[in-house]
């Protein structure tokens, strides 16, 4: 990072931290309040970024930006739902799990393999293309209604440090465990990518497809994994999401919301997805909380992509992204 | 045999430059147009002229826009939609709060009010490329979205949110009718074709292209990147603005901020992928396609006489609609203007195999 680079991100998060303490200083807001919404906000973003991380999965492997993911964690949610009021929840994630790997294997059989070689935004499309595929199937076999999604999480929010402020913070415990679940399954998948074979030859197909080939990577198979894994992440989302919001189409629109998350940690990144998520989860809350009833409310529709794209003005590949160099 | 260009001369400078060079293609968009113009108002049904050929027509237009920016000057837009909605509220503001306003101007000015918004959502592209401007478009889909929807003043404070557009006339002579409708906007479309086939060709057309296939590349032989990309978001945004207030004055009528939702940009790129990016043609094709598909998948389960329920026809309807479009990519990733062309190679060679 050239140091006029490094000085405008610093500039920018200087800006980002100003503008968030700026309620205790100008709207007389409280210091526990506060604090119990920039909680609030960064809980909100580890959802964001399990959704991101699906969709960076598949980008570092295969270069295709995957916008099917959103809808893969509805398609997921949908599943589970139906089949857990057949079998035990076990039986069902473990059977709902094959499904996303078959998905995986047919995506790469039927859509990526003909594709192969074609320009990004042709697969783009074609992950569009898969969307609207998925959301018809789901609807098709398991109907459109909404469905309440109980896999035992606790619904009662808890207050905590209530021995230092009076009234304490309330947190909701729902939260909680969806952040200890997205924890875990980072760790899963930094051991993943960092300590097994497979794993190693995910992190080469991503360096350089072709040099991985050379070696003898076999590409499609990666790409299956590759998918399978985004598939998994997409179910853990899914069930994360659907208990908080209960499974319904709009699971969907709130994946788009992992887009801005993505670009501002760096399209080519994991750590970048989850910083992404927490800042976009954080600066969304306050926003909405503070800046909200300035401007007519409904600003979170749209203020996650202007933050992004304000911070992209700074930083054109994102926070973690690999630095784009042109050559002639 | 007769698609053949043999025996045409070149003699002068204008005829080795015009639109057509092929004697062929010169009477066939001719008469193509005189078919359109003149014979389609006696042939067609009212149906069709309300639920498919004018629809098709302004989809057309905002797909030409679309496509200058995407397919010529390679700038990956998803806020589209947004910038149809700029084109509608801008015409409606203009034809409630100066009634007096020729029709045409009306639209026009719709139309700059677009480029000026597009431009400014356009200047990120300096710094941002590929999939990142991709998603840094949606902030203005999203924001535009907002901002009509929220502030008051560009739905003239009506409290449902929703706006009718004033009676349509032109010179003092009404446009009600589906035939007439379909005749305004059908001489628009034309105009607008004719201005974009020379735009893309001309000079600026050129720093366009040579943007799009390599940026940096471009800006080492002196093609300035502003310029090239600020008008190529600007000359777009025009076009979708002019779409987006036809689209709401002559189809829809009466409209809210949800017709220019963000699926409309997601339909809007469809059309120039499936199309054909960087190609006029190419829009109008991807318009067609989109816009008969939905009714055909809709119309085909009574047709075969199998009963269904419309919830499970929209459903068949979208796997149907995601399947095809990824055989279409697969089948020809080029698009379907690729497929004409190729066509023509053929036919030019008919009936010798080489």
């Amino acid at each position: 990072m050239s140091a006029s680079a490094r000085n405008l991100t610093i500039a920018f998060f200087a800006l980002l931290a100003a503008g968030a303490v700026s309620p205790m200083l100008f709207q007389g807001v409280r210091f526990p309040q506060w604090l119990e919404i920039v909680i609030g906000g960064l809980m909100s973003g580890v959802l964001y970024s399990l959704v991101a991380l699906g969709l960076v999965l598949i980008f570092k492997a295969s270069g295709v930006f995957n916008f099917a993911q959103g809808a893969m964690v509805l398609f997921a949610a949908l599943a589970l739902v139906k089949l857990m009021a057949h079998m035990p929840f076990a039986v069902a994630l473990a059977l709902v799990l094959a499904l996303m790997v078959a998905l995986a294997w047919l995506v790469e059989r039927l859509v990526l393999r003909p594709l192969v070689n074609q320009e990004g935004i042709v697969l783009f499309m074609a992950t569009l293309g898969i969307a609207y595929f998925l959301n018809g199937l789901g609807q098709f076999v398991w109907g459109a209604d909404v469905y309440t999604l109980d896999v035992g999480m606790p619904k009662e929010p808890k207050i905590i440090l209530d021995k230092f402020f009076e009234g304490g913070i309330l947190v909701s415990s729902e939260d909680v465990i969806a952040a200890i679940i997205a924890g875990l399954l980072v760790a899963a998948l930094a051991f993943f990518f960092q300590r097994t074979s497979t794993g190693r030859a995910l992190r080469a197909v991503a360096d350089d497809h072709q040099a991985a080939q050379s070696i003898g990577i076999p590409l499609n198979r990666i790409w299956v994994i590759v998918w399978s894994v985004a598939g998994l992440v997409a179910l853990v989302a899914g069930v994360v999401w659907g208990s908080k919001l209960g499974v319904q189409f709009s699971l969907q629109l709130i994946a788009l919301k992992a887009l801005p998350v993505v670009i501002l940690g760096g399209f080519t990144s994991i750590p970048g997805a989850i910083v992404g998520g927490l800042l976009i989860g954080l600066g969304e809350k306050l926003s909405e909380v503070y800046l909200g009833p300035l401007l007519g409310g409904g600003i979170e529709n749209w203020f996650a992509y202007v933050l992004a794209l304000v911070f992209l003005l700074f930083r054109p590949e994102g926070l973690f992204g690999e630095k784009i160099i042109d050559r002639v | 045999m007769i698609y053949r260009e043999t025996g045409q001369f070149k003699t002068t400078y204008a005829s080795d430059q015009q639109l057509f060079p092929i004697l062929q293609d010169r009477v066939f968009v001719i008469g193509f147009l005189a078919f359109a113009f003149v014979a389609v108002p006696f042939l067609a049904s009212d149906y069709l002229f309300r639920a498919i050929l004018t629809p098709f027509l302004i989809l057309s237009l905002a797909a030409l826009g679309l496509n200058i920016l995407v397919g010529y000057c390679g700038q990956l837009s998803l806020g589209t939609g947004g910038f149809m909605a700029v084109g509608a509220y801008a015409a409606y503001n203009l034809a409630v709060r100066i009634p007096s306003l020729n029709l045409i101007v009306v639209f026009v000015l719709a139309g700059l009010c677009a480029t000026v918004v597009g431009a400014l959502f356009g200047i990120p592209s300096l710094r941002i490329k590929g999939f990142y401007l991709a998603v840094t478009t949606l902030a203005a889909q999203f924001f535009l979205d907002w901002l009509f929807s929220r502030v008051g003043w560009f739905t003239n404070d009506s409290s449902s949110g929703s706006v009718a557009a004033p009676p349509l006339a032109i010179f003092g002579h009404p446009i009600q009718g589906p035939v007439e409708k379909y005749l305004f906007v059908l001489s628009i479309v034309s105009v607008f074709a004719l201005l974009a086939k020379n735009l893309t060709r001309g000079a600026i057309g050129r720093t366009w292209m040579a943007t799009r296939d390599m940026d940096v590349a471009a800006e080492v032989i002196g093609i300035r990147p502003l310029y090239a990309k600020l008008t190529a978001f600007a000359v777009s945004s025009f076009y979708v603005g002019v779409a987006g207030a036809l689209w709401g004055f002559v189809y829809l009528g009466g409209w809210e901020p949800l017709a220019f939702d963000v699926n409309r940009s997601f339909e809007l790129l469809f059309m120039v992928i499936i199309g054909g990016l960087g190609s006029i043609l190419g829009s109008f094709l991807g318009a067609a396609f989109i816009v008969i598909l939905p009714i055909a998948l809709n119309r085909l389960p009574a047709a075969l006489g199998i009963p269904l329920s419309t919830a499970t026809v929209s459903e068949l309807e979208l796997m149907v609609f995601g399947g095809l479009i990824v055989f279409f990519l697969i089948a020809e990733p080029r698009g379907l203007a690729r497929l004409w062309a190729v066509g023509k190679e053929k036919l030019r060679l008919w009936p010798f195999p080489h």
